[in-house]
């Protein structure tokens, strides 16, 4: 599997082969007769009018895969969906991205797209939370926002003629992520779901699930409303406040994460890099599962990497299957 | 020297059209979006594809398609003799260039503008025949990455020695000082992207001689499509639903 150098002995190959092949048995036949490499001929019915849609070309009147994919039929749409790709944006995906350059009046992400997104600095909110123009003393302070190799959570927000990214990061919960590992994992397992921003209160750790396949894994944040913080600055007294604003920059340089929150961070990070090692979709209660597995089993942190963790998350992911088909 | 028995067998045990056996494996290189080792006899090839990307230099940017950049090396041990300059000397450099050529041929360039796509192939062990091992190296490598490609490129050489037409030849007899016949071709089109020889040929036995290469290549097709099937059930499968 890629991802990962393990050595494995006899029995942990055995037992590996048994799970994938329960795996193998438990999906459905006619995704597996779907799959097409490059060069493929898609069985199409000629007599219908198909839309040719992504991955595939035509040649000589029959209908090719240009990747190695599985074949999607939607109505007329007939396209390849491509696994190991680049990610695909769509707007209003929640990505996380580094800051590669910081540019006149905008930032350049790097997001696992083919070209590096642009977050412009009117989709940014200013630290004071009013909305006004953006001014030149502005321009010359985007580096107090964000810098160089930060690692920014952001929304797309459409695309440009020319094929560019637009990135927004206008609500409170966008910005910067501070105190946490950033994880690439590939995009085609992180499924598109209602919520990617996910508090795990057990550990009090926040996960941010990116589109784009970067994953966040940090300590938790509590997200402050602007409205609520200028009330209470207004209702509290001068000197309280100015001892919080202090505290706040202080807390910030001498409070570090505890030991147990970074111990939590490392053991859902390492879950997930074993996950997408083995190549099964990434959710927060998978996730969850090979947490609280390697919890019940005591394993130390580093040991999630070794190659007996690998098999038996491979073997509970196959039980996990068998059971969900069962209950159908 | 003799490189065909009376037999009929060559230095190695193989009859004259018998290609070296192939092994190929996907997915070798974890940091790479695609990736390859192939493996043609004792010739050992690994490729790493990174891309669509940013291009890096903005000057060579292209509004309408994407840049294709390959680097071909070979590594120090990859030789009988340890090698003094692995890169940039004239030989790297032309099959940089070729490698180059034949990929940007069947890459549809047209669906990826303004990024680049950079192929990197090294020689772990060479024995004859490394051109065509790192073009079907770098085939894998691409179709792993999800690039969309016109068709598979693979790459066979074949060579005439003792008055006979030799499939796959090792590096002994391809420093017997008889013609080397490198092709490269599209298997589904039936297209031609590679044509190499050194040293000189009549016209009807280089016919003869390139349609032996050919035959090559399409063996070689057949190994690679099962592969790339293979590793895309397995993906499909783990993924799940």
């Amino acid at each position: 599997m890629r991802g990962m150098q393990l050595s494995l002995n006899k029995t942990q190959k055995l037992r590996l082969e048994r799970a994938l092949e329960q795996l193998e048995s438990l999906s459905s036949k006619s995704n597996s007769d779907a799959s097409v490499t490059v060069a493929d001929n898609i069985s199409v019915n000629c007599e219908d009018a198909i839309l040719k849609g992504h991955g595939t070309t035509e040649l000589d009147g029959h209908v090719v895969a240009t990747l190695c994919g599985v074949v999607e039929r939607v109505n007329k749409l007939v396209y390849v969906r491509a696994l190991r790709a680049r990610y695909k944006p769509e707007i209003g995906d929640i990505i996380v991205g580094r800051v590669i350059e910081v540019a006149p009046k905008c930032w350049r992400l790097e997001i696992n797209f083919s070209q590096d997104a642009v977050l412009m600095l009117s989709s940014m909110n200013l630290p004071n939370g009013i909305q006004r123009r953006r001014t030149a003393i502005d321009e010359l302070n985007m580096r107090s926002i964000f810098e160089e190799n930060d690692v920014i959570c952001a929304e797309v927000r459409g695309f440009q003629h020319d094929g560019c990214l637009h990135l927004q990061a206008r609500s409170q919960k966008y910005g910067k992520l501070e105190r946490g590992q950033l994880l690439t994992i590939n995009p085609y397992l992180v499924k598109k779901r209602k919520q990617h921003f996910h508090y795990l209160e057990q550990y009090g750790i926040d996960l941010i699930l990116g589109c784009n396949g970067y994953v966040w894994v940090g300590e938790h944040v509590e997200v402050k409303d602007p409205m609520l913080v200028e009330d209470q600055l207004n209702k509290s007294e001068q000197p309280i406040a100015d001892s919080e604003n202090s505290m706040s920059s202080a807390d910030e340089v001498d409070t570090c994460t505890p030991l147990e929150t970074r111990e939590n961070i490392c053991r859902t990070a390492n879950a997930i890099r074993v996950l997408s090692a083995l190549g099964f979709v990434v959710t927060v209660e998978v996730i969850l599962a090979v947490v609280n597995l390697s919890t019940s089993l005591s394993l130390d942190i580093h040991e999630m990497l070794g190659p007996e963790f690998y098999v038996l998350v491979a073997e509970k992911e196959a039980e996990r299957r068998s059971s969900l088909g069962k209950k159908r | 020297m003799e490189y065909v028995s009376p037999e009929g067998l060559r230095l190695d045990g193989r009859r004259p059209t018998e290609m070296r056996q192939l092994r190929a494996e996907v997915g070798v290189v974890a940091k790479a979006d695609g990736s390859a080792s192939f493996e043609m006899g004792n010739t050992k090839v690994i490729a790493a594809v990174y891309g669509p990307r940013e291009v890096q230099n903005k000057g060579q940017q292209m509004d309408d398609q994407a840049l294709v950049r390959c680097e071909y090396s070979m590594a120090n041990f990859s030789t009988g003799d340890r090698m003094r300059k692995p890169k940039g000397d004239r030989r790297s450099t032309e099959i940089s260039l070729v490698i180059r050529q034949t990929m940007e041929a069947c890459i549809l360039t047209h669906l990826m503008p303004r990024s680049q796509i950079d192929i990197f192939v090294q020689v772990l062990q060479a024995d004859g025949g490394t051109r065509s091992a790192c073009i079907n190296a770098a085939t894998l490598a691409l179709a792993d990455a999800g690039i969309p490609m016109r068709d598979l490129v693979t790459s066979c050489s074949a060579g005439y020695l003792n008055n006979i037409p030799l499939l796959d030849l090792n590096y002994v007899e391809d420093s017997a000082g008889g013609p080397d016949v490198t092709v490269g071709i599209l298997p589904k089109l039936d297209k031609v992207t590679l044509l190499q020889m050194d040293a000189k040929l009549p016209i009807d036995i280089f016919e003869n001689v390139m349609q032996l290469a050919i035959e090559g290549c399409k063996a070689v097709a057949n190994y690679i499509r099962e592969i790339l099937l293979e590793n895309t059930k397995k993906l499909e499968f783990c993924r799940g639903v």
